[in-house]
């Protein structure tokens, strides 16, 4: 017999979280957007079978969750680098040189808009307002902030990330 | 290091840890507001907090002890408290300090909020990104169920609790309430049509009171220290103090907490440290990308309280001050808001979703030196024909501070278009930062 929809994929200590986050709503759907974003830190993307198996567990259409997820930015359908560099170009981040940074982000990763490099380390993306106005220009590796910029600070943040994503942590 | 000039009330746990644990917030006169509240009818806490004069902290300054009250004493359905801790209005970063260093200050809030409209349930609703709040604020309330300060029969009150965060996945438009409300339930951050309002249908149906978090962190001082006290900081109905968030051209940017009706040349000159590399000022933000833009020369005398700023056509809204100096493009800058109005438009409304992308694409093109003088006019029908032609503010929110820079600057925009390519390319970003 084939298995049925399931989330076999996550770790247990995520599927507990789960079922401790779906018992705070009067109703189960409330947990979906947050239970998407989990998945996902965990599998690197929404994969068909994570949103079959959340569907599943909430009892709803695979239809209805997934356009939830195209409704949300941070949620995403395909891989993106191990370290995602989210770079702020919005008004306050604009006025303390985010061009700047942005372009150098991109020379130096060698990478466009939504691109990822071919060895899988790095991907970027230029986006809104991060809530670091007053420390700009600033940018998101994946949840950290990095706030202030230089071209040269963010050579060191990416060194740094890079040699990481070489140990394998 | 606070500033001379700040008076720290909501901010005043902000860069002591130890205020992130239940015996700190304690230490430090936490929950005092909880206790004056819990011996208090709902009425007079009500009235408390419409004497305080507090005006929500998250954009529209609605009176918060006014919205309290519209919520009905039965009602069938729960009633719900939500904290809007979604804080992703361009030139704002205050909440995320609220979160970060005085998370009991919000709970504690919520707990009186609930009290005052007899909820038994709340949740406080994060942006996503802030990732790192949900370990801090998390830890928080686990303290607080610990200790009875949250879940059944509150420090033996018979008063029940029970609260908990949700987390974003990424949209500025679940900032705004009736979308939020949305998002929790699931699902796509559509707005709901209004009236009715969500003191009398929100969350599940049910009558809620949704408020941001810098507000809801006031609460207790103002428990504490009695709607006068805080009333006093600030001007007739515009009371107490609120958080500033300083950034753009400005030598020292920076969140401070400073009494409604500071004057702006102060705020800039005294707690800023003055204009980046002493170039004249050109123009600020008042409070966040939304609201329309004011001249150097409208500024002037102007003090920094809800009403002051709206007898100049604008809000104070979300607290965030953008500060430009001469040499700033502002056709460049138009160019940025307005993408970004763009990129969240949820699509609903045709006006918004059509008007932001016309916008965007002809400004761009503009930008780029192909502009002729005839498009300025018509950046400005778009605009208009976007505003009060939508459901939800969003799309006034992206019309009003286009009209506004389009109007006070048309002669740069007319500059701009005769020339091939940008008259300050770099202007915008500091050269010696
Ligand atoms: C598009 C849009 C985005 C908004 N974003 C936020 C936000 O991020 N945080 C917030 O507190 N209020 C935001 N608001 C305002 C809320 O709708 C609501 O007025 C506020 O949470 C009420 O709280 P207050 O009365 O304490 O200010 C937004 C409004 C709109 C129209
Ligand atoms: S504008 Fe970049 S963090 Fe707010």
């Amino acid at each position: 017999m084939q298995p049925g929809p399931n989330l076999d994929m996550l770790s247990p200590a995520l599927r507990a979280r789960f079922d401790a986050m779906i018992a705070h709503y009067p109703v189960k759907r409330s947990a979906l957007v947050p239970m998407l974003l989990y998945a996902q830190d965990e599998l690197g993307h929404l994969t068909p079978e994570v949103i079959r198996g959340i569907a599943a567990r909430l009892e709803l259409d695979e239809l209805a969750v997934r356009e939830v997820i195209g409704y949300y930015s941070m949620l995403r359908l395909h891989p993106a680098g191990r370290y995602h560099v989210q770079v702020c170009t919005n008004i306050s981040c604009q006025l303390r040189g985010a061009d700047r940074i942005w372009d150098h982000c991109r020379a130096r990763l060698q990478l466009e808009n939504h691109q990822t490099t071919p060895d899988g380390v790095f991907s970027l993306e230029e986006v809104e307002c991060i809530g670091a106005c007053s420390w700009a220009p600033a940018m998101q590796v994946n949840y950290d902030f990095h706030q202030q910029l230089t071209p040269e600070k963010v050579d060191q943040i990416l060194d740094g990330y890079r040699r990481k994503g070489a140990s394998g942590d | 290091m606070p500033h001379p000039a700040e008076i720290r009330i909501v901010s005043r746990r902000f860069g002591n840890p130890e205020a992130r644990t239940l015996a700190g917030y304690l230490a430090d006169e936490g929950y005092q507001g909880l206790e004056k509240a819990l011996a208090m009818t709902p009425e007079q806490i009500v009235e408390e907090m419409k004497a305080s004069g507090l005006r929500g902290r998250g954009g529209a300054g609605f009176p918060t002890g006014m919205k309290w009250s519209f919520v009905p004493k039965q009602s069938a359905r729960p009633k719900y408290i939500l904290c809007n801790a979604d804080e992703s209005e361009p030139g704002t970063c205050k909440d995320r300090l609220v979160m970060e260093w005085d998370p009991f200050s919000i709970i504690e809030g919520m707990t009186i909020a609930a009290r005052a409209i007899g909820s038994r349930q709340g949740y406080i609703f994060i942006r996503g990104e802030y990732r790192y709040l949900f370990a801090i604020v998390d830890r928080a309330l686990e303290e607080a169920y610990a200790a009875g300060y949250l879940g059944k029969n509150i420090r033996g009150s018979g008063m029940d609790f029970f609260l908990y965060t949700h987390s974003g996945a990424g949209a500025y438009e679940c900032g705004e309430e009736s979308a939020l409300m949305e998002s929790l339930e699931g699902k796509r951050g559509l707005p709901r049509l209004k009236p009715p309002f969500p003191a009398i249908v929100g969350l599940y149906g049910g009558p809620t009171v949704i408020n941001n978090v810098e507000t809801l962190a006031t609460v207790p001082h103002i428990l504490r220290g009695g709607g006068a006290w805080y009333a006093a900081y600030g001007p007739p109905k515009n009371g107490g103090t609120r958080l500033f968030c300083l950034s753009g051209h400005i030598n020292q940017p920076g969140v401070y907490e400073l009494p409604l009706g500071f004057p702006l040349e102060r705020m800039l000159q005294e707690v800023g440290g003055g204009i980046l590399e002493g170039k004249p000022l050109k123009a600020i933000v008042p409070g966040g990308s939304s609201t329309p833009i004011l001249t150097a020369a409208e500024t002037a005398g102007l003090n920094m309280d809800y009403d002051s700023v709206a007898r100049l056509g604008t809000f104070l809204g979300s607290g965030g001050v953008v500060v430009l100096a001469r040499d700033t493009c502002m056709v460049k800058f138009a160019l940025r808001i307005i993408r970004f109005y763009r990129h969240e438009s949820c699509g609903w409304c045709v006006p918004c979703r059509e008007g932001t992308h016309w916008l965007a694409q002809a400004i761009g093109r503009f930008h780029a030196g192909q502009g002729r003088p005839a498009d300025i006019k018509l950046f400005e029908d778009v605009a208009s024909n976007i505003l009060g032609r939508t459901f939800c503010p969003l799309g006034d929110a992206a019309a009003m501070p286009i009209l506004a820079i389009v109007r006070k600057f048309r002669a740069e925009f007319e500059a701009h278009a005769a020339t091939a390519a940008c008259p300050a390319p770099a202007a915008l970003e500091p050269q010696s930062a």
